[in-house]
Formats: structure tokens, C-alpha cells, sequence
């Protein structure tokens, strides 16, 4: 058998492991201008066993292969629900390497890093008009962890008003960083049911005097439009409690409607959704927090001020729940979304956002009669669906494999778990009527096979780098590094 | 609008077929209470050419341009970034996928981490590592909630005065309302962790034992005695690395009995970009492979016997054990870790030990230059790599603004965090700074002593 298994121009590649030879090395260090030196024999490490020896073109040939095997934006149509898989601008990659800011370390003295403090504090001002809140920070990492500052605010704010509160609602539609975020705060999570959307009466039933917050997403994870939200507020500040809002789906909303408004006293944002930053495969993302006036002095550490015209990280905070992460932000992923907000203007976010429900509902106007739809209401920028309807052993599993062999990412699958073997599809506002119309008459052609030839289902994918993987044997036998 | 594609013909067509007039009756559903009854105030569009000119005005109002010479640290270095890396992470097949959940279209993706948490695995000296988490700080707060997990009664941490105080700081937010208590263990003469101090507060209720290797201080901790105190008391150690360049030239934390290994990997390969994103890692030992945060990404076949890889042992994770899961993390930090294996395989077995040898010889260069001025001393006598503290004859910030003066960072300042070591300044030196440059800060802090 040869080491490299490809077909014609389908390219095979090992591991990096696999290719290493003893002796080669892809980089060069300048001669040492200094007296050699080393430390004391008995602490010096012997060979990092198992490390690569690779040259520049092994390496550049390796990432080069992988990336082949990969799919992205900018392959093709990528409908995964709950993470707003938009097109990510070009020119914003290239403004977050611009030199003065990718060169700069993040101890430098402030007078010297005042453009990228105003770059902050402009985007704080922008993302606050767009949200209403009064306050924000911009350093959570991503969603859970804008969702984990916020809710350790909510409990700051409940402890500085001498209280001790020990639950949390959270609907069952919540993404499940919503409940394990509260547990990290010590909060014990009692499920809320909801039927398509949240009621003001299954919320009262819940509330009482140990409740310290609802958390919810607006709109849901059904893509509905939490339509008794003002009430459900009112309801819960009347009872002493705070609402928290999961901004994952605030595609939806820009310029039509701000959460602060509704009576939400917390909201975190997904630049990398919203705001157009890439994914990258699995992050880094950024998730900043909106906050009403009363949270505010819980931010956490630091948050940048301006006075008179000058920027600074302001670090003397004595009620802040204190610092989430090393450095300030993730900055590269500030500068695309401040990139991107200016890019758009408030015209162009709510046209965004009103091209990303007219998708949605395209999509769903072309599938709702192949396709299961089990909540019927008016949806927003995504739209759910189920396998209930699908004949001969067809499931959720089988469309989304079925899917790779036409070209596709497959929607996210078997979420929300209120819905049995979802689809859920979120096209957002970057997806062309054609491009829409094609990816229907996939799921349409599919819906004929599950019909007539469901070994296609079941056998798919044929047409990807791999066929179906054997996930269980994966976490059964756990092979999570190579080993010679 | 050139990232919407929709012609206003097009936009009619889809209404119809939708069965709405226009687009505002598509939001039927928002009562109208709810609505923002007016427009964003926000700056009006840029065009492609005036963002450009926007964004470096605000690129240029960031001073120190690489005409000055840095010698910050303090857990992220300057190091020179091969330019292959930008090369291979701008293939967008990377860069605009999200985190692979379907494993038949992801390959790339999944082979790259493979990849990365074997890589993590060899330079930690450690079993399993995960695909990676935010940051250094965050990821050493990870690695403390995985050992109070793993230790159950346990409510004590014991958190070396030499760990990063920044880490520090992170750990005290994450463990804010469960009930923990924080005990900080002091430093001794040498500057690494006070051994009898350890000792002494060591019981059966401590969960762990957090140390920096490199300290925050630049002193190579002495893990081999820490872990044989700790195993004592069935004590995790957990060592965080803020460099972890210096693993390629010191024993690994591993091999010396470290039980967690975390840290920022923006050494490896990342630009500063002032703090962000860079990427944390975390190594663990076999038998408490189930109790670590984050993704994992495992080796396994698919229906034709070929290797491929998936996402795997999910059930610690939040979307499906929600509020009981391991860790609330979801995103990670992706591309990092793909940017942080290609440096590394590109370096690899010869290049990153010389690189740290470099490293060490200029740092002891520098270091023993300094000693030697009037006025100047270096306070610690522990083992060190690439970063060290010495002791000013003014106060540090004094020292450091005249310096600026002459376009040089010369250092972190002590005084917020480390108060008791006299005008105390933090100094790093890296591939980056020949020696020209170490001369050239050498004559600069003596001209302030004449």
C-alpha cells in the first residue's frame, strides 16, 4: 500500500507525524549575535519526542490538502441554524492585519494605544445604539462567555441589594450553554416549557421570590419572536427578578427592534454571527454584554472610558464581577465588527436583517409541504423543520448526509430539542434567490428519493472526502492523538 | 449594497411566492410595542476606500510602530511569525467554516486539531489535551473548576503569589459564587513558589495547587518538588504557561508530575494584535480524560474502512448535558490552533528548541548587562527563560517614560501587582531583539543613572 491513498487530483494526506524526516526544518533562526548559553544540564529537556521535522513546502502542502477536505462560506451555502453563517468580508481580514494594530502588545502604555481604545469605545457606542442598553463591555471571548459574565452581573446586582437568590428559568428551547452558564454561577436551572413561544402564565407559575432571572432567546430557537416578552419583563422585575437575553439570533432584529426596549436587562451579542466576523472553524468568536444603567457598575474589568477626548482601560471598578479573560478583548474580532458596522450603516443592518427573514421564509414557503412544519406561527430569520413526514426509515440524520452529496452544509440537526429530529435552517441576508432556489430543489429531490430510493439516504454521503464515520466507536474507544 | 445580492425584483418575486406584500408584513409576528419606531442612529455607510482610510487612521493613532524596540511581555511575546502561517489560515476553506459538526466536510478542520492536541500533548509532556479554549487566563480557570470537579468535597485552592496575576484575577471571577476559597501561597528569595509554605497549607481539602511555569516573575518553578507535596495529599497540580516556548528548552511539566497543563499559545505563531485572540490550551492526564472542558476531536474509521475524524465524547459537553456539562464553552478558539500547529510543525523537533536556546542565551545577555550597572540589580536567582525582573534606582514608571523617549518599551511595571519588589520592572527579550538593540537599552537605563 502506498503512504498516500489518492484518487487522480482527490488528494490523500497523512498526518503531520506520518511525513516528518529525521534532520528538516521549516524555519531559520539569524546566526546568535550573543554569547551562547544555556541553563543548568540537569533542567534542559531532552528532544520533544514524537515532534514533526518537516520543511516549508511539507507544510505548506499539508494545510493546503486539509483545507480541500474542508467546506466554508465561501464554498457554498452554509444554512446552519442558531450560527448565522453570513459571508464574512474580505476587506475586514485585511483591516485587523493592518501593522499598527496586529503589531501592538497589549501592556503598551495607553497614550500610545489611543487608536485602538477609540476603536472600542466607537464600537461600544454603536453596538449600544443597535441593542439600547446603556452600558456594555466588549470582552467576553464569545457567546458563553458574554452569557456567563452576564449572569455572574445578575448575581452581583442581587447580592448588592442584600439578596440571595438560587434559581434560573430558561425555557426548553434555551441552546444548552444557557443552562450550564447559570450552573457556573451557582444557580440551580428549572426548565421552563414553552409551546412555540413563552407564555406569560408559564412564567408566573415559575417566578418566585428564588428566582434571580429568566434567561431567554429572542427570537427563539424556532426563529418565533418571543410575542408576551414587555409582559414576561414586567412580570419578573415585578418579582424582583432580572431578564437575561441569549443575542445569538439578533440577525434578526437590527433596526427593527432593540432588546433594552422590550425590558431586558442583559443581552450578549455573537459578533461572529451578527457582525459578520468568520467562524474560523470553531472560533475565536467575541461576545460582548449589553447591560441596563443598574448593572452597569458590575461590568467586568476593564471597561474602556473616554474623557475629554482621551481612551483608557478603566481598572478601578469596585463592584465589577472582575476580569474574564487575560488581555482586554479579543481585538482582531472588535476590528472586523467595527469594520462591518460601518460598512453597513443603519440602512444597510436593517436591510440585513430584513433580507435574512425574507430568506427564511423563501425557504420555508418552497419546503413546508415536503417538509414537516410543526410550529406554524410567523418565523423570523430561520425556520425549523422536522423528519416527522419522511417515509421508509428516513431520518433528520440521513437528509443532512444526503445534503453533502448535492453540495451542501446540511442545517444544524436534531436542535432545538423541543422539536423531534429538527432541521433547522438559517439561510441569512448574504444567500441569492438562485442560490436559495437551488439548495430547495436539493432538499425537494431528497424528499423524492426518501420516497423512492432511501438506500441513498441511508448510504450518504458517496460524493465527500469520507463516507458516514463511525462516531461511536470513536467515543468508545477514545484515539484523541496520534501515536507511532 | 454589495454584500446583499437581492435585486428589487428578485425581493418581489420571493414576496409573492412567500404570499406578504411587502417586507415589514414579515415581521407580522413582532407586536408593535416591540418596534423601534424610528431609525438607528448610526455614522452613515463607508465605501470600501473610506473604510480603508478610516480603519488606518485609527492603526496610525497607535504610536509605537515597529521603528521602536519592545521588551514587553508579561504573557504575550514578540516573536517572529513565519509568513506562512497568514498564507495557509487565509484559505478560506479554513477561516469561514464553523466548528465541524458535520465530520464527512470537515476534515480539514478535524485532522488539523487531531493534530494540534498531539502536538499539545508532546510539548506538555501530558495524555489528552483538548482542541483548545479561549485564552491562557481562561483556561487555567477551566483547569481549576476541572480539579474542584475531580476532587469532590474538596473547597481549597491553593494559588501561587508567582502565577500570572491577571490569571489570578480570571480564576477569582470564575469561582466567585461556588463556595471556594482562594489561598495565596508566597514567593520565596529566588522568586519561585515558598515550598515550606506549600507544605504547611497542603491538606486533605485543597483541589489543587496553581503555579506558573514560567512564573510571572520569568523564575522556572520547581515543579518536580511541588507535584511530590501535592501527590502527597492527592493535590492536582496545575501549572500554567504564559511561554510556553520555554518548554522546548526546560523539562516538560509533565515529566516532573504536573497533573493539568494550561496556557496561552500565542507565542506560537500569533500576532499581539493588543491581547487578542490569541488561544489557551489544556493537557490532562488519561484518567481524567472525561472530566476536561471543551472540544475533542478523536481518531475512528468511516463505512469503508478509511480513517477520518470526528468531534467526540460530547456528552461532557453543554449542548447535551447542558446545565450538569463539564464546561459552559462552545465556541473555542479555532483558527488559532490551527495557526499554532502549523508554526509548530514548521519549527518542530530541531527548529523550537533552538529558538528557545535563542531565546535563553539573549535574555541571560541582557540580564547580566543590567546587573552590572550601578544602581540596577536583578532581585531573583531562580532558574529563568526569556523574561526576568530587575531592580530599578527610581521608580519604574519614571524609568520607563524617559525611556519612550527614546522609542523604547523597556518593560512592565511592577509596582500594581508586586508592590514589595523595589521599582520593580518586568523585562522580556525574545529573536526580536538583537543585540543592538539589548546594547542600545543597556545605554539607555544607564543615562538615566549619571
Amino acid at each position: 500500500m502506498s503512504a498516500l491513498d489518492s484518487k487522480g487530483l482527490i488528494l490523500d494526506e497523512q498526518l503531520l507525524f506520518e511525513r516528518s524526516v529525521a534532520g528538516r526544518c521549516g524555519y531559520d533562526l539569524a546566526p546568535l549575535d550573543v554569547p551562547p548559553a544555556a541553563p543548568p544540564a540537569n533542567l534542559v529537556r531532552a528532544p520533544i519526542e514524537g515532534f514533526p521535522e518537516l520543511s516549508e513546502i511539507d507544510v505548506v502542502r499539508h494545510y493546503t490538502r486539509l483545507s480541500t477536505w474542508n467546506y466554508g462560506v465561501d464554498s457554498g451555502f452554509y444554512p446552519l441554524g442558531s450560527c448565522t453563517m453570513k459571508y464574512n468580508p474580505k476587506v475586514n481580514e485585511q483591516l485587523a492585519r493592518l501593522p499598527g494594530f496586529s503589531q501592538q502588545h497589549p501592556a503598551i502604555p495607553e497614550h500610545l494605544s489611543q487608536g485602538s481604545l477609540q476603536l472600542m469605545y466607537e464600537l461600544q457606542q454603536a453596538l449600544c445604539e443597535i441593542s439600547g442598553f446603556p452600558a456594555l463591555t466588549l470582552q467576553p471571548s464569545a457567546g458563553a462567555q458574554g452569557e456567563f459574565a452576564g449572569m455572574l452581573m445578575i448575581h452581583a446586582w442581587h447580592q448588592a441589594q442584600g439578596n440571595r437568590r438560587h434559581k434560573v428559568l430558561i425555557p426548553d428551547t434555551a441552546h444548552g450553554t444557557n443552562p450550564a452558564s447559570a450552573a457556573l454561577c451557582g444557580y440551580q436551572v428549572v426548565p421552563i416549557a414553552s409551546d412555540g413561544v413563552l407564555s406569560v402564565a408559564a412564567v408566573a407559575a415559575a417566578m418566585d421570590e428564588d428566582v434571580a432571572a429568566l434567561m431567554v432567546t429572542n427570537p427563539n430557537t424556532l426563529g418565533l419572536f418571543e410575542a408576551h416578552i414587555r409582559e414576561i419583563c414586567t412580570l419578573v422585575h415585578e418579582r424582583g427578578g432580572l431578564v437575561y437575553c441569549d443575542g445569538a439570533n439578533l440577525n434578526a432584529l437590527l433596526g427593527v427592534c432593540r432588546p433594552a426596549d422590550l425590558g431586558i436587562d442583559v443581552m450578549h451579542f455573537n459578533l461572529h454571527k451578527t457582525f459578520a466576523t468568520p467562524h474560523g472553524g470553531g472560533g475565536p468568536g467575541a461576545g460582548p454584554v449589553g447591560v441596563s444603567a443598574a448593572l452597569e457598575p458590575f461590568l467586568p474589568l476593564p471597561v474602556v472610558v473616554q474623557e475629554q477626548g482621551v481612551y483608557r482601560l478603566d481598572c478601578d471598578r469596585p463592584l465589577s464581577i472582575g476580569r474574564l479573560r487575560t488581555f482586554a478583548s479579543q481585538f482582531g474580532i472588535l476590528v472586523r465588527a467595527y469594520a462591518y458596522v460601518l460598512t453597513m450603516g443603519a440602512a444597510g443592518l436593517k436591510k440585513a436583517t430584513q433580507l435574512a427573514v425574507l430568506n427564511a421564509n423563501y425557504i420555508r414557503a418552497r419546503l413546508e409541504a415536503a417538509y414537516h412544519l410543526p410550529y406554524p406561527q410567523r418565523s423570523l430569520h430561520e425556520v425549523v423543520f422536522s423528519d416527522a413526514h419522511l417515509p421508509n426509515n428516513c431520518h433528520t440524520l440521513d437528509v443532512a448526509k444526503r445534503l453533502l452529496d448535492y453540495g451542501y452544509h446540511p442545517p444544524t440537526i436534531y436542535f432545538p430539542l423541543v422539536v423531534q429530529g429538527a432541521l433547522m435552517i438559517e439561510p441569512t441576508e448574504t444567500e441569492s434567490r438562485q442560490v436559495l432556489d437551488e439548495f430547495c430543489d436539493a432538499m425537494l429531490a431528497i424528499a423524492e428519493e426518501a420516497e423512492h430510493h432511501p438506500e441513498l439516504l441511508h448510504q450518504a454521503p458517496v460524493n465527500a472526502r469520507t463516507r458516514r464515520l463511525d462516531e461511536t466507536l470513536a467515543a468508545r474507544k477514545p484515539r484523541l492523538k496520534w501515536q507511532p | 449594497m454589495r454584500y446583499l445580492p437581492h435585486t428589487d425584483q428578485e425581493i418581489a418575486v420571493m414576496l409573492e411566492r412567500i404570499g406578504v406584500a411587502d417586507l415589514e408584513d414579515l415581521f407580522s409576528g413582532i407586536p408593535a410595542a416591540c418596534r423601534l419606531p424610528r431609525e438607528l442612529n448610526l455614522e452613515p455607510p463607508l465605501a470600501e476606500a473610506a473604510l480603508q482610510q478610516r480603519l488606518e487612521q485609527r492603526a496610525q493613532a497607535n504610536r509605537a510602530d515597529s521603528s521602536w524596540h519592545s521588551f514587553l511581555g508579561g504573557g504575550y511575546y514578540n516573536h517572529h511569525i513565519p509568513a506562512v502561517i497568514d498564507h495557509l489560515i487565509s484559505r478560506s476553506e479554513f477561516y469561514t467554516a464553523y466548528t465541524p459538526y458535520q465530520p464527512e466536510i470537515s476534515q480539514g478542520t478535524l485532522q488539523a486539531i487531531f493534530e494540534f492536541q498531539t502536538l499539545i500533548c508532546q510539548l506538555t509532556g501530558l495524555d489528552v489535551a483538548n482542541a483548545s479554549l479561549y485564552d491562557g487566563a481562561s483556561a487555567c480557570a477551566e483547569a481549576v473548576l476541572m480539579a474542584l470537579r475531580c476532587a469532590p468535597g474538596c473547597r481549597r485552592l491553593l494559588i501561587s503569589r508567582g502565577l500570572h496575576p491577571r490569571y489570578r484575577e480570571v480564576i477569582a471571577t470564575y469561582v466567585r459564587y461556588l463556595d471556594v476559597e482562594l489561598v495565596e501561597v508566597p514567593l520565596d528569595a529566588s522568586g519561585m513558589t515558598d515550598l515550606a509554605a506549600v507544605a504547611a497549607l497542603l491538606d486533605a481539602q485543597v483541589a489543587a495547587l496553581v503555579v506558573g511555569y514560567p512564573n510571572y516573575l520569568g523564575s522556572m518553578e520547581a515543579l518536580a518538588e511541588l507535584a511530590r507535596l501535592t501527590h502527597e495529599e492527592r493535590t492536582r497540580l496545575v501549572v500554567a504557561c504564559a511561554e510556553p516556548l520555554a518548554l522546548a528548552l526546560y523539562q516538560s511539566p509533565g515529566e516532573l508530575g504536573a497533573d493539568i497543563v494550561v496556557g496561552e499559545g500565542q507565542s506560537f505563531g500569533l500576532p499581539l494584535t493588543f491581547g487578542g485572540p490569541g488561544v489557551g490550551f489544556m493537557a490532562v492526564r488519561q484518567a481524567d480524560m472525561r472530566a476536561l472542558p471543551g472540544r475533542l476531536v478523536g481518531e475512528t474509521r468511516d463505512m469503508e474502512d478509511r480513517r477520518g475524524f470526528v468531534l467526540t465524547l460530547a456528552t461532557r459537553e453543554q449542548h447535551i448535558r447542558r446545565e450538569k456539562a463539564t464546561s459552559n464553552i462552545c465556541s473555542n478558539q479555532g483558527i488559532c490552533a490551527v495557526m499554532v500547529a502549523i508554526y509548530l510543525a514548521l519549527l518542530g523537533k530541531n527548529g523550537l528548541p533552538q529558538l528557545a536556546r535563542d531565546n535563553y542565551a539573549r535574555a541571560t545577555y541582557l540580564r547580566e548587562k543590567i546587573a552590572a550597572l550601578p544602581g540596577f540589580s536583578v532581585p531573583f536567582d531562580a532558574p529563568f527563560f526569556n523574561e526576568f525582573v530587575i531592580c530599578c534606582p527610581q521608580p519604574s514608571a519614571e524609568i520607563l517614560r524617559r525611556l519612550e523617549t527614546n522609542k523604547i518599551l523597556a518593560g512592565i511595571d511592577l509596582i500594581r501587582d508586586y508592590p514589595d519588589i523595589s521599582h520593580g520592572l518586568l523585562v522580556c527579550v525574545t529573536e526580536q531583539n538583537d543585540r543592538a538593540q539589548l546594547d542600545r537599552l543597556v545605554a539607555a537605563l544607564q543615562g538615566g543613572c549619571l
